[in-house]
């Protein structure tokens, strides 16, 4: 086993990815001048970008869910349990002694066991709590005929809000935790597309003559 | 058959025809000069010929030699009327406009400006004279007894006048000012009165009711120009587009009419009981209504702009909000305040013995308006007011004399009905009106003022006595008095549903989506950007503690850095 430099992140890995940032931003901006959090820009306006930007990462999301299952790029997700304990220790108290991250990134496991358990959530629960009571928020012309209608909305838009507070937070640790041993270092591979991951001799042979190998 | 039917048209006009001079000789005794148009022909001819111009109308009131005059009163107008239009008396005696009665049969209530009371000038009962001023009728002098069954006091001009001429005088139970007008005297719209001709008056006649006919005594209500509804003002007789986009000329051009169709002289439109949904939901927008409502004809999903998307989100607030809350931003627009508090308590005052007043508001236009009257008390104004909202079925309870009623709250003299979120109701702007009304204190009960009456030695407005003006308006209606009376807080409530702005005039997101916006307090309804829900407030929480958890986390990892070296995520 040695490091190489592979293409790990395909292009359309990559462009889910940052247009994932850059509407999730977009929904968080506006989503909180819906919520009163700032006064920034037209309600109106803000509605509109909102829902735009959501239909849009829908239909993405839809796109890259496609993509997961027929590349079997979903397996990276899977969570686990085996060095799960390591992992979780050298968070809470091996990354303030300067100890070496005990995880090993493969090509088919990019994510350590923490992380994988933690897009686990995102995707499993976090995306889909955020986009069913979002479609149930929009459609709410549809249905407000029903008795207690009024406080379906109310339920419905306190889990839409809850939701999108918990996707923040996990932004918010998503970007720390790029500053654990180089923010640059990590975010690199997002953009250019190649990281250093260790492969075996036949992977390496495999990934040379498909050309994905630099050196 | 169709022979038949020939042969007894024919024999019918030819008989018509026949009896038509002598008739007209005999209604018009004294007659000489022929009807106008028909010099040229024989005389009683008034039919038009093919060589004049052809009219929209079938027929020209002032052809009509029983219109020519002279008449005495009101009355004999309406006699004249009456000799064609012999179900039209009825028709009217049939109506609000008449009766001044309105029976609620969901509350059971009877209502109407003959039973109820209000905040305004309080009562009719004891003050006739001037309040009937505007009664569809000539004469009603007590309002305990309903108008006679007599359909020539019913006044056709007030409402079917083109002459612009009729009036009304303001003391004298709904006759119109003669030669020769009392001094001083004045109109129902506060004019110096001048003295009528019926004759012009009942040549000029034809439907519909202009908004004039209708605005001399509605524009008026309260005692002057928009002094009770404050969506109903003079500005309304030629009203800019951004007041009134359906009334103003360089909008629909509507006349009130239009909304408030009428059937067997009976009007669509009440305060008492609004369509405040569509009572034709089946009915496709534009098609014929019966209903003075905005869905009537622009349906429960109007908006399709700026967007499709937008359209989509507008038109998901109409099961919540009548069309009136967000299209009529402020009501009292285009120059004419409405008043908005009346304090009665503190008529009376007198200055070095002598009645007094102070005109301390001054409306847009320069006009400076009373705020103190000895005969009516303080006053308060606005324009451009923002209405009140609440949750409406279009049922108004009210408080009706005798009563019980709790000074220590402010007594509402009408309660707006409906239920937050239910099907039938919406959120509808209100204006109100604060107002400070005498009750017996003794019997808890609102009571009735006697204000106007010169000369009998117990009016308020005369002789500003409140002890007097109580006691004989108690009297004049029968009640039970105490005779000890105080001033409780009232308001009244006015649904506001005129003054519809153009659509960039709409009340816009923010005035509603924000803190302490138009829909603060309002039960059912789930406003966003109104202020941080529950959700909001944990998912706040837990994402500060994110932030928090990762400052702390970096911090040691700084701390332990200087302490040994580097580190690695992987």
């Amino acid at each position: 086993m040695a490091e190489h430099c592979v293409k790990v992140y395909s292009r359309f890995n990559r462009l889910w990815h940052w247009s994932q940032v850059v509407s999730i931003m977009l929904l968080f901006f506006t989503g909180a001048r819906l919520l009163g959090l700032h006064q920034l820009g037209p309600f109106g306006l803000a509605v509109m970008v909102h829902t735009v930007v959501a239909l849009a990462l829908l239909l993405l999301w839809a796109f890259a869910t496609f993509w997961l299952f027929t590349t079997g790029g979903w397996k990276q997700f899977v969570p686990r349990l085996s060095g799960m304990w390591q992992v979780s220790r050298f968070y809470a108290y091996g990354v303030f002694k300067g100890e070496k991250h005990p995880y090993q990134k493969s090509f088919e496991r990019r994510h350590n066991p923490l992380q994988a358990a933690s897009y686990f959530v995102l995707k499993s629960a976090l995306f889909p709590a955020i986009w069913i009571s979002g479609i149930a928020y929009l459609t709410y012309g549809f249905w407000d005929h029903l008795d207690g209608g009024s406080f379906f909305l109310q339920i419905i838009a306190n889990f839409h809000v809850l939701a999108a507070f918990a996707i923040a937070s996990f932004v918010v640790i998503h970007v720390y935790l790029l500053t654990i041993g180089g923010f640059r270092h990590h975010v690199r591979p997002m953009v250019t597309g190649y990281e250093q991951v260790d492969l075996t001799p036949e992977a390496e042979a495999y990934f040379r003559q498909t050309g994905r190998v630099i050196d | 058959m169709r022979q038949t039917a020939l042969r007894i048209t024919a024999i019918v006009s030819a008989v018509i025809l026949g009896q038509l001079p002598a008739y007209a000789q005999q209604a018009t005794p004294g007659e000489e000069t022929p009807a106008i148009g028909a010099q040229s022909r024989p005389a009683g001819s008034m039919a038009a010929h093919m060589s004049d111009p052809v009219s929209d109308i079938t027929a020209d009131h002032s052809k009509f030699l029983k219109l020519k005059g002279p008449f005495a009163s009101g009355s004999q107008v309406t006699e004249a009327c009456l000799s064609c239009h012999t179900e039209a008396g009825n028709q009217v005696m049939h109506s609000v406009h008449w009766k001044w009665e309105y029976q609620n049969e969901k509350t059971g209530q009877l209502l109407g400006k003959a039973h109820e009371m209000n905040a305004f000038c309080g009562n009719v009962a004891s003050n006739e004279v001037r309040c009937t001023s505007c009664h569809t009728g000539y004469g009603w002098t007590d309002i305990r007894e309903a108008m006679p069954d007599d359909p020539t006091k019913v006044d056709c001009l007030v409402c079917h006048d083109k002459s612009g001429q009729y009036t009304k005088q303001d003391n004298l139970a709904g006759e119109v000012p003669l030669e020769p007008v009392a001094a001083g005297a004045k109109t129902i719209t506060g004019e110096p009165a001048w003295p009528v001709d019926l004759a012009e008056a009942a040549q000029s006649v034809g439907p519909p009711p202009g908004r004039d006919n209708c605005g001399n005594c509605h524009f008026y209500g309260g005692g002057g120009d928009n002094v009770k509804h404050g969506d109903l003002s003079s500005v309304l007789f030629d009203p800019p587009l951004d007041v009134d986009v359906h009334m103003s000329p360089d909008g629909g051009n509507f006349t009130c009419e239009t909304c408030h169709v009428s059937d067997k002289h009976v009007f669509e439109g009440s305060r008492y009981e609004t369509d405040v949904v569509d009572p034709h939901p089946d009915r496709m927008a534009g098609a014929g209504h019966d209903a003075a409502a905005c869905q009537s004809c622009h349906s429960d999903t109007p908006h399709t702009g700026p967007n499709a998307l937008i359209a989509a989100k507008l038109n998901d607030h109409t099961d919540t909000l009548a069309c009136q809350t967000c299209h009529i931003p402020s009501f009292a627009r285009g120059g004419v305040a409405t008043k908005t508090k009346w304090d009665w308590s503190t008529a009376g005052k007198l200055k070095d013995g002598k009645p007094y007043s102070e005109e301390n508001y001054v409306q847009s236009d320069g006009k400076h308006l009373h705020t103190y009257l000895t005969i009516k008390g303080n006053f308060e104004y606005g324009e451009n007011v923002v209405p009140v909202y609440a949750w409406s079925n279009g049922e108004m309870t009210y408080t009706l004399p005798e009563e019980k009623i709790d000074p220590s709250k402010v007594v509402e003299i009408n309660k707006i009905g409906g239920t937050p979120g239910a099907a039938d109701s919406r959120i509808f702007p209100f204006k109100r009106l604060d107002g400070s009304q005498a009750y017996d204190k003794q019997r808890d009960v609102l009571l009735y003022n006697h204000v106007y009456g010169p000369g009998d030695g117990t009016a308020l407005w005369q002789y500003y006595d409140w002890k007097k003006s109580l006691q004989a308006g108690m009297d004049y209606v029968g009640l039970e008095y105490s005779g000890d009376f105080g001033f409780v807080d009232t308001y009244m409530y006015w649904p506001i549903t005129h003054m519809v702005a153009p659509k960039e005039d709409a009340v816009n997101c923010e005035s509603c989506h924000a803190q302490d916006g138009r829909m603060a307090n309002l039960a059912g309804i789930y406003v966003p950007g109104a202020g941080i829900n529950m959700g909001g407030k944990i998912g706040l929480a837990v994402f500060l503690m994110a932030i928090l958890g990762a400052f702390g986390h970096g911090l040691l990892r700084v701390i332990g850095r200087s302490k040994g070296k580097g580190d690695h995520h992987g």
